[in-house]
């Protein structure tokens, strides 16, 4: 068990993403093979089938199920808007006529002559997926969408709440381990992504969607504050779909947390250029990370790709412990025991010793609860 | 091929759970079949690694270094025996990747809605949403529904055998119009069970047949009075193999090394407890609690049957565990809730900070002792809530027509009641990290008893190192094999419990207990309303004579005495007077710890104050 913990996050300087673009439904794909898009391209469209109302006929008209067909005064399949009527039947001796309206604008879908009743379908409802990213088009997904390809930098988060968006990259704190405030958000920002240290509070969330921040890049963040943006307690770690005004990307974990330097240095280095953010995130189950995509000056040719920080931890490892009671500190490898230790909890465990970084004192530790960091 | 059980000398089994691959390496000695040692490593389906196979080669090398002996060969496993090398036997059970995750439907939501999940937990998968014509969803919002789920196979049951056929075929053109595709792989049609009223089948192949994979069974509900759900578990199980494991991440590799089907993880353990229920003629409740999902297993014998019939249920609580779910917990059971079980004070903030950064890393173990206690209490609520499930879904088929008098015309609940009976209940077994690795065996006791509140006299046991889904998983194949694992160095007794229902103030008469042990000095013990007492249990056995206080029910009636012979267990006989119906804990925090802080030091808890 000499291999450290690692969430499988990746901090590339370059690297060669490709990001598939894929509608609900089948629709049609607006690109073209080698085509260059930039974020908010659209690169397929399709159409929703609308909700769909029903209507019973019988009952309305006080005819038997049987005949409701031919009260019908257009076709199955007609269009039909709102208030319009759409059906009509003599009642009392022929004296007076009973009328049905239309629920809704749309079609008359069916009519059921064992039920009596009429199903009218809302209009269809639009949807565009744009392009994410600044690239090219590498694949078009006949009906469905196509495959955009960018050379770029990449940061990926470990947890994020709120969409896919876009926007130029603010660096707001000195430093990594400086807290995001409200007073480091300025208009100026509106449009922006903005990168905070080792924390930002719900306070300071909610001033930057005020002032049109697109997304907060930040170290941790308080899971009490998650409960007060998202209205609710997160229970399974699927999210990406919330409608929050602004993107949230943590890169570190839940606390205050500064950020990892290789993170902080990649994003600086790129400070002013358009960035693309998703917060999208799934723990478990084809795992899905929040990301920070800053595509570079020539998005075709080759790059290469780095690797998720993991592997064997050796001596002289440089780590970060991620559980209590030293969570987020960093530190070196010390020693690694070969035989099993007992904890506080008696629990009999693989450890290692790591000397940390900031006052070189010295903590034994479950290997379980630390991970690998560059440097 | 399987070799014959004669001749196999060495078995190798691994379960790949969500968080961590185990290892158990199982040899043929002069005492028949034993467990020699174990190994595990951190699960490898997920990104970055995306090969489960790595995890169990990475678990199967520290079982290597530990016994010392030869068990790969490169990147396989060495099979069969050669000399000290390699085993004769090697088999797997998964619930890595997600598990198997199902879509149900049925007719009426309470009635073959009901039968089709059971079908499908039965199986092991977990249920992540039951489609009925009467679930107050409208087409369009099914269509979408399915959709977005993307489920690994969907059970489509509905009507009794002879009956409606229009609405059976209307969910199959439900989900023909939703088009769903399957979770894991691009290119393969997603498997669809048909398991409803057969005079349906030809439309719903008609409907189904040319865009899913669609297997069709004989019906799960022939009649309102009969379920019959063996044909669909079997054909999930099959479907399981062919199309979604051999489609996640290294299983197709991982297939071709075991001659034995891997097995869905808690159709695993639920063999295992069937079998225990049916050996010792007890009603069984068996509780695994894994990373992501805690499932949970009842034998009860079926209420006014006659004869001995017993009904076995299975439940998977899909969001309900220990490292990926753990958020979830806290979401369900409430911040309070999980708190009420720690004898300290805790900052709210930085507890759900704690939580959070445990579900996105997963692999972390507690390292202080307020930590461990924290997890233990999560534990408590997890288990809690997942029993609750269970018992909502275990229960007697709904819309049967039974013989009912005048009484009972206006009670449309009469049947449906469920069917788990605390006070019946002879063995509760536990099995997952957070039991089975628990640094004293105390503690699990302590969790499974304030988690599943027994009542009157149980039994109570833990897996002892979690190795129940591997040995579940050899008794298809190597039953004496399995058996003798098991009852050797698998399932550690850790007591009774003697827990009368009732309440009165505390400090009043509640129970007086005698224990005679088979050998040894007998003793008797009188414990008073709000007390939790641990009396140490020498020897095999002893004879269990339990008298409640008037006004307390150990199950024979109020005041009436109990007497039974119970396994003398590793932590000792328990005995429970803290209250049943309600079981209840100080309101006020500062009394609530110090009666938590009692109790603890009872049980020897921990080793020291938290």
């Amino acid at each position: 068990m000499g291999h450290a913990y690692t969430p499988g996050l990746r901090v590339a300087p370059e690297t060669l993403v490709r990001r598939e673009r894929r509608l609900p439904l089948k629709g049609d794909v607006c690109v073209a093979v080698g085509a260059a898009v930039g974020p908010e391209s659209v690169v397929a469209r399709c159409e929703l089938p609308g909700n769909v109302q029903t209507v019973n006929l019988a009952a309305k008209l006080g005819v038997d199920p049987a005949a409701v067909g031919a009260t019908l005064l257009k076709p199955v399949g007609s269009p039909v808007a709102l208030e319009e009527t759409i059906a009509e039947a003599k009642a009392m001796f022929g004296l007076m006529r009973n009328r049905v309206t239309s629920p809704a604008n749309g079609t008359l879908e069916s009519v059921s002559s064992v039920t009596g009743q009429l199903l009218v379908r809302e209009r269809p409802i639009p949807v565009e997926v744009n392009a994410y990213v600044r690239g090219h088009v590498a694949e078009v997904l006949p009906g469905e969408g196509a495959v955009v390809e960018s050379r770029a930098a990449l940061v990926q988060g470990i947890f994020g709440v709120g969409g896919e968006t876009h926007g130029p990259l603010v660096i707001a704190t000195a430093g990594p381990g400086e807290t995001l405030a409200a007073s480091h958000l300025e208009p100026g920002h509106r449009g922006a992504v903005v990168v905070g240290g080792d924390h930002v509070s719900h306070a300071t969330v909610l001033r930057a969607r005020e002032l049109g921040v697109r997304a907060l890049v930040v170290g941790g963040f308080d899971d009490r504050d998650l409960r007060e943006l998202l209205g609710r307690d997160l229970g399974v770690a699927i999210t990406g779909q919330e409608e929050l005004g602004v993107t949230l990307v943590l890169t570190e974990g839940f606390g205050r947390i500064g950020m990892a330097a290789r993170t902080w240095e990649l994003l600086s280095q790129h400070a002013g250029k358009v960035a693309s953010v998703s917060g999208a995130t799934q723990i478990r189950a084809g795992v899905l990370r929040p990301e920070i995509l800053i595509p570079l000056a020539d998005d075709h040719g080759s790059a290469h790709a780095l690797e998720a920080e993991g592997g064997t931890l050796e001596v002289g490892t440089f780590v970060r412990v991620i559980r209590q009671p030293w969570f987020g500190r960093l530190g070196r490898v010390a020693e690694l025991p070969a035989e099993l230790a007992a904890l506080d909890t008696e629990a009999r465990v693989r450890v290692l010793v790591v000397e940390f970084a900031d006052d070189r004192t010295r903590a034994t530790v479950p290997r379980a609860n630390v991970e690998r960091l560059a440097g | 091929m399987i070799p014959a059980p004669d001749s196999i000398r060495s078995i190798l089994a691994t379960d790949c759970g969500s968080t961590t691959t185990k290892a158990i390496l199982i040899e043929r000695g002069d005492e028949g079949y034993r467990l020699v040692t174990r190994g595990e490593a951190p699960t490898t389906v997920e990104a970055p690694f995306e090969d489960v196979t790595r995890g169990v080669l990475n678990a199967v090398r520290e079982v290597e270094e530990l016994r010392g002996r030869k068990l790969l060969d490169g990147d396989t496993i060495l099979s069969p025996q050669r000399g000290d090398d390699g085993v004769d036997l090697y088999l797997s059970t998964s619930s890595a990747g997600g598990g198997l995750q199902m879509m149900v439907s049925g007719l009426v939501l309470q009635m073959t809605g009901e039968s089709a999940q059971r079908a499908a937990l039965g199986a092991g998968a977990i249920v992540m949403d039951v489609m009925a014509l009467n679930d107050g969803r409208r087409a369009h919002e099914k269509v979408r529904r399915l959709r977005q789920l993307r489920p690994d196979m969907i059970l489509l049951s509905g009507g009794t055998d002879g009956g409606d056929v229009k609405r059976v075929t209307e969910l199959a053109e439900i989900i023909a119009a939703a088009d769903p595709r399957a979770r894991l792989g691009a290119g393969y049609e997603l498997p669809v069970i048909f398991a409803g009223n057969q005079s349906a089948a030809p439309m719903v192949r008609a409907c189904l047949e040319s865009r899913t994979a669609l297997t069709v069974v004989p019906n799960l509900r022939p009649s309102l009075e009969r379920e019959q759900l063996g044909p669909a578990r079997d054909a999930i199980h099959e479907l399981f193999m062919e199309h979604v494991m051999a489609h996640a991440p290294g299983y197709k590799k991982l297939m071709t090394w075991s001659p034995v089907p891997i097995m869905p993880t808690p159709g695993a353990v639920g063999l295992i407890i069937e079998k225990v229920a049916k050996r010792d003629r007890l009603a069984v409740v068996g509780v695994d609690i894994g990373g992501a999902t805690t499932d949970v297993f009842s034998v009860f014998r079926v209420p006014g049957a006659a004869d001995d019939a017993t009904v076995f249920n299975r439940t998977v609580s899909a969001n309900l565990g220990m490292s990926y779910s753990v958020s979830n917990v806290m979401a369900e059971a409430g911040i309070a809730n999980i708190l009420r079980w720690v004898p300290f004070a805790v900052d709210e903030v930085e507890l759900r900070n704690r939580i959070k950064n445990k579900m996105i890393r997963p692999t972390t173990i507690p390292q202080t002792l307020e930590d461990l206690v924290i997890e233990q209490a999560i534990c408590r609520e997890a288990l809690r809530l997942s029993f609750e499930q269970h018992k909502a879904l275990a229960v007697g088929l709904k819309g049967k027509q039974t013989a009912r008098d005048i009484s009972d015309v206006l009670d449309q609940t009469a049947s449906g009641s469920s069917l788990v009976d605390l006070v019946d209940l002879g063995l509760l077994v536990g099995s997952g990290g957070v039991l089975s690795h628990a640094p004293r065996r105390a503690q699990a006791m302590l969790m499974m008893i304030d988690a599943f509140l027994p009542e009157g006299l149980t039994e109570l046991a833990v897996d002892s190192i979690f190795m129940t889904p591997q040995l579940g998983v050899l008794s298809t194949v190597h039953e004496a094999a399995a058996t003798q694992v098991f009852e050797r160095d698998c399932l550690v007794i850790l007591g009774p419990c003697v827990a009368p229902i009732g309440s009165a103030k505390p400090g009043s008469p509640c129970v007086t207990v005698e224990w005679a042990p088979e050998s040894g000095a007998a003793s008797r013990h009188v414990v008073a309303f709000g007390a939790l007492r641990c009396v140490p249990t020498a020897g095999e056995r002893g004879r269990l004579t339990a008298t409640p206080e008037r006004g307390f029910d150990l199950g024979a009636g109020k005041g009436k005495t109990v007497t039974r012979t119970v396994r003398a267990g590793v932590v000792g006989l328990v005995i429970d007077a803290r209250g049943r119906r309600p079981f209840a804990l100080p309101e006020d925090p500062s009394a609530r710890i110090g009666k938590l802080r009692e109790w603890n030091r009872a049980l020897d808890l921990y080793p020291r104050e938290v």
